[in-house]
């Protein structure tokens, strides 16, 4: 079975190290990297709707020189014809080199993984995770902070189902001296598990509050969420939640002068856009950040680091 | 069936009192062609309390995960021609495989066929076992 990615936790902080430093060697040498991975073709399978990462992901191969078989709408696909997610990574691996996949179901990335002979990405299995998006953020933190301690990260809006959150809260637990705060509504909270077994576990700091107010002066990080409408079965529920903090210039005032403030995109009104032209906002770096670290990750398990001019 | 007995087969011994019921559902033991005997809230000789107890008068192949996850520490003798010939102390089983499933409705084992339902062993101290693809706790 190839090397797959479907956690954060799939890869080592060494990995993650060295990810970060073939990004920063993209971002400085873009041109050794054009046909790094020439007659390769990554399939993106999304079974669920997505803008930035499917196309973050196909601007990473083609950036890389590969090409890209693309499933865009599950209700085109063999999908809709009750095709297994087993099934359709088997007959996939026949015709590409590398899968990206995203499937609204938890543990699909898994099970394409399981039945696949390529490398398979997790683009996104419902609530579950999603570690490219936590590997833009990372590289995001490096490049703002210049590193991942000592950190006071804040987390705001749903925590509950937020894939990203519980991501980046187990990628973030792996390197010392970082304290949390988890701002959310009562309903939207952290589940209890990941305090549990990631936080309390490892010993780190967390306080909850739901006053993004009061704690945005201590914040090195904020990490903004959109309260997802597709995650709730009772529309009622996510009506009532939808708008519970929106980040503006007022509430920035008090907050450090080199804050950065994040958002896995896309928002809602979560943010402001009168955010968008202040120093401290890097949502759309972080966009930007994540092609670099898909195109480092397709490289890393297709072996092509060495293909280079 | 001389519960008493058993020429060759199994006793399942030292289960918690009221879980044997439990075990017995979850072994299958009701499609046995098989003697099996129940016995609840017999008196232990050894600590005193009560327990359960099961008795199988065939030689059957048991899935010890089964025991491990519902009662860890009960014990399994197997009987040959009326002679204890082995006795294993059964604990927690790192992995589970189709043993129970996950009742989260947004796991893609709620919608994909012909999948194992595989459980891991996350929290060894508080017996809490994992969906392998989601990760929602066993209940």
């Amino acid at each position: 079975m190839s090397r797959s990615v479907i956690d954060i936790l799939d890869l080592s902080t060494q990995e993650i190290e060295s990810l970060i430093q073939t990004a920063e060697d993209i971002i400085s040498h873009g041109d050794r990297y054009a046909h790094a991975c020439a007659g390769k073709k990554l399939a993106t399978l999304f079974f669920e709707p997505s803008t930035r990462t499917r196309l973050s992901f196909e601007a990473a191969m083609y950036e890389l020189g590969g090409n890209v078989l693309s499933v865009t709408d599950a209700a085109t696909s063999s999908a809709s014809k009750g095709e297994s997610v087993s099934d359709t990574a088997r007959t996939v691996s026949c015709y590409a080199d590398i899968i990206a996949m995203r499937h609204p179901k938890e543990g699909a990335a898994l099970v394409a993984a399981n039945n696949a002979s390529i490398p398979v990405i997790n683009a996104g299995d419902g609530g579950h995770c999603h570690p490219t998006q936590t590997l833009a953020d990372l590289l995001t933190i490096r490049r703002e902070k210049g590193s991942f301690s000592n950190l006071t990260i804040g987390l705001c809006g749903d925590l509950k189902f937020g894939r990203t959150v519980h991501s980046l809260i187990n990628a973030m637990a792996r390197y010392p001296g970082n304290r949390f705060v988890l701002i959310s509504p009562e309903e939207l909270k952290l589940p209890s598990y990941v305090k549990k077994d990631v936080l309390r576990e490892n010993g780190i700091p967390y306080t909850q509050t739901t006053s993004l107010e009061k704690a945005i002066p201590e914040l090195d990080v904020l990490y903004m969420t959109r309260v997802q409408r597709e995650r709730f079965f009772n529309e009622e529920d996510y009506l009532r939640l939808k708008d519970s903090y929106i980040l503006n210039m007022a509430k920035l005032k008090s907050a450090k002068p080199d804050l950065c403030v994040m958002h896995p995109l896309p928002r809602v009104n979560e943010i402001s856009t009168d955010v968008d032209g202040d120093s401290r906002a890097c949502y759309f770096k972080q966009v930007l950040n994540g092609k670099y670290m898909r195109m480092a990750l397709i490289m890393k398990l297709l072996g092509m680091e060495e293909n280079l001019a | 069936m001389n519960i008493d007995a058993i020429q060759n087969g199994i006793v399942i011994d030292h289960i918690t009192a009221g879980r044997g019921m439990r075990i017995y559902e979850l072994l299958g033991l009701d499609t046995l062609e098989a003697s099996v005997a129940i016995i609840k809230n017999a008196v232990s000789h050894r600590t005193g309390a009560k327990k359960d107890m099961i008795k199988i008068d065939s030689d059957i192949a048991i899935n010890f995960d089964v025991l491990g996850f519902v009662d860890p520490g009960v014990t399994v003798n197997i009987i040959r021609n009326g002679e204890l010939v082995e006795k294993r102390r059964i604990d927690m089983p790192q992995r589970l495989t189709n043993v129970i499933r996950c009742k989260n409705p947004r796991c893609i084992t709620s919608v994909e066929r012909s999948i194992e339902h595989v459980f891991k062993l996350t929290d060894p101290q508080n017996k809490v076992y994992r969906c392998l693809y989601c990760e929602t706790r066993a209940q």
